[in-house]
């Protein structure tokens, strides 16, 4: 989940009897689920939410790139550079699908990119921790993708068209990472005593900060019911975090890792693992700026764009001068 | 030297060239000026490692010692690298590593179009598959460039900075030895004296519409493949790219 804590406009869910004539047949349009698209009327909230829930999801497939770049220079094989950099590669084309998502809604790739720089904007707070052995490039796929793709799978039916259709491209990739990381942690967790030692290194530091990925619950929230009647939200983060945990409990147990949760068990009951929740307070200090590498992968960001500055103006002046040159010759 | 040594330092040359200029491009990923660059050079350090895949592969077996393309890139040191040194200087700025990127690309499409005709149908095989990739690595960085270098003021300057800068390490690409010779004889791969002169050709086509003048010199830094004498920036490029296969030797990844 690239989205968190999305702060909903507006004051809520209205009844029927509040709304206007436009916006009971926009609600009628998603609840028939007819896609809603660039020129369809839609409500200011609606717009101004999609536009930080996509840009946020932009961003952090964008600032995601650093966390594993900074493994792709020392990848151990030339097969495991080739799919990290296939996948890092992947990552920027999403972020490249989700601008262009977010430009239908009426704001450019600059003005996001700029409010990103600034700290306007927010990317997914799983970012901001840091990358220290091989094993964490696997447990990023594993858990880290495997926690996006709870979140997207649903999104792909979300009501605004172009939103949507980034999901299903993003989705069919996200699978591969997920699939990927998993198979590079299982390698770990077979191989030497090392080795295994770096795949439950990995999984003890990114156990929570996954869970945290989700955002707090939200089930007593007006914000997220607005979210969700408008279907840019499906699911709860709660449900989103406990199928979660079912899913990738059996799979450390398969690999023979340890989920860092001393009170993880079984639900008969429920039909659900009970767990730990994650440390909020940590994660709030996160969101704040606090997080381990929030500085510096912020700072990353602003030199990439700051140094890059004469080669985008360098650019367009070409563009230019060759359109210049182009109507001189007609 | 017998002709299977000759194919072996080769081979090297030629999977060194990709795993070595690969390596640098992919240091750029996420730190590029625009989101297209940065999917452009992950792309291109893509199918540089796929090239050193088949190089190295094919090298392991010419060699018959039972080494993979990971042993030949992971456990060689320095000296026995065959990269030319155009490839393992820094990146610098983003216009000298598109700049190293174009001056490579033009030789290496030309390279592989005379490999495709090799009479090793291994080579050839390679050769056809790399060519494909690489006819669009020169379009866009010759169309970088060209942008670049006639964009701004500034941009100008940088470019013709890293073309001065670079230009000393072209020569080394089309420098002949022994085990050229013995190639070209076994109509392996061309001498590659023989290329320089529609390198020349597309490479002053190219710059001269960046606007960009040539350097006046033919001096060329030399000692990248025959292994001789490599710059001190290889030595820091392996530590870091070897280092997990060298900390944990007999892991599998």
């Amino acid at each position: 989940m690239y989205a968190q804590m999305i702060k909903t406009a507006g004051t809520g869910v209205k009844s029927r009897e509040e709304m206007t004539e436009q916006e009971r047949a926009f609600q009628d349009k998603i609840d028939a689920d007819i896609k809603i698209e660039p020129k369809d009327w839609m409500p200011d909230d609606y717009r101004a939410t999609l536009i930080r829930q996509i840009g946020q999801h932009a961003h952090s497939e964008i600032v995601g790139q650093l966390p594993e770049g900074n493994w792709i220079t020392r990848a151990p094989t030339l097969e495991r550079k080739a799919i990290l950099l296939a996948k890092v590669q992947d990552e920027a084309g999403h972020g490249l699908y989700l601008y262009c998502a977010a430009e239908t809604l009426g704001v450019s790739r600059d003005e996001l990119t700029e409010m990103l720089l600034d700290g306007r904007m927010k990317y997914s707070s799983i970012f901001n921790y840091p990358t220290l052995n091989w094993a964490d490039i696997g447990a990023v796929g594993w858990l880290v993708d495997g926690a996006a793709i709870m979140n997207q799978v649903p999104l792909q039916r979300t009501s605004y068209g172009p939103y949507s259709r980034a999901m299903i491209r993003i989705c069919k990739e996200e699978s591969f990472h997920q699939r990927q990381g998993y198979d590079a942690i299982r390698k770990m967790a077979e191989g030497t005593p090392e080795q295994r030692k770096m795949a439950q290194d990995a999984l003890n530091r990114f156990w929570y900060p996954a869970l945290m990925m989700f955002g707090p619950s939200d089930k007593d929230s007006v914000h997220s019911a607005q979210s969700m009647a408008w279907k840019i939200k499906i699911n709860t983060n709660d449900e989103l975090r406990q199928k979660f945990v079912d899913q990738t409990v059996p799979q450390a147990e398969y690999l023979g890792l340890t989920i860092p949760d001393p009170d993880l068990k079984w639900n008969e009951e429920r039909g659900h693992y009970d767990f730990t929740q994650p440390d909020w307070s940590e994660f709030f200090d996160v969101i704040k700026g606090n997080g381990p590498c929030n500085t510096d992968r912020l700072a990353a960001r602003n030199k990439a764009w700051d140094d890059g500055r004469w080669v985008r103006d360098g650019l367009l002046e070409h563009a230019r001068k060759k359109r210049a040159r182009k109507v001189a010759a007609e | 030297m017998t002709r299977d040594e000759a194919f072996l330092q080769f081979l090297l040359r030629m999977g060194d060239n990709t795993l070595i200029l690969g390596h640098r491009v992919s240091e750029w990923c996420g730190h590029a000026p625009v989101l297209e660059e940065d999917i452009a050079l992950a792309n291109t350090a893509l199918d540089l490692i796929g090239q050193t895949q088949m190089w190295l592969g094919l090298a392991g077996e010419v060699q018959g010692e039972g080494k993979s393309a990971d042993d030949l890139a992971f456990l060689r040191d320095a000296w026995d690298f065959r990269n030319v040194l155009l490839v393992e200087v820094p990146n610098g700025d983003f216009g000298r590593t598109l700049m190293r990127q174009f001056l490579f690309d033009a030789w290496h499409s030309i390279m592989l179009g005379r490999l495709m005709k090799s009479s090793d149908d291994r080579v050839a095989a390679i050769a056809e598959k790399a060519s494909k990739e690489v006819a669009y690595h020169l379009e866009r960085s010759s169309d970088t460039v060209v942008g670049l270098g006639d964009g701004t003021e500034e941009s100008h300057r940088r470019m013709q900075e890293a073309l001065d800068y670079l230009w000393p390490y072209v020569g080394e690409m089309f420098a002949s030895d022994e085990v050229d010779a013995e190639m070209a004889a076994a109509g392996i791969a061309p001498d590659p004296a023989s290329l320089r002169e529609e390198y020349d050709a597309l490479v002053q086509r190219v710059l001269t519409e960046a606007t960009l003048t040539i350097p006046d010199s033919r001096f060329a830094h030399k000692g990248g493949r025959d292994g001789r004498m490599h710059t001190e920036h290889l030595g820091h490029l392996l530590t870091q790219m070897q280092w997990l296969q060298r900390a944990y030797p007999g892991a599998t990844w």
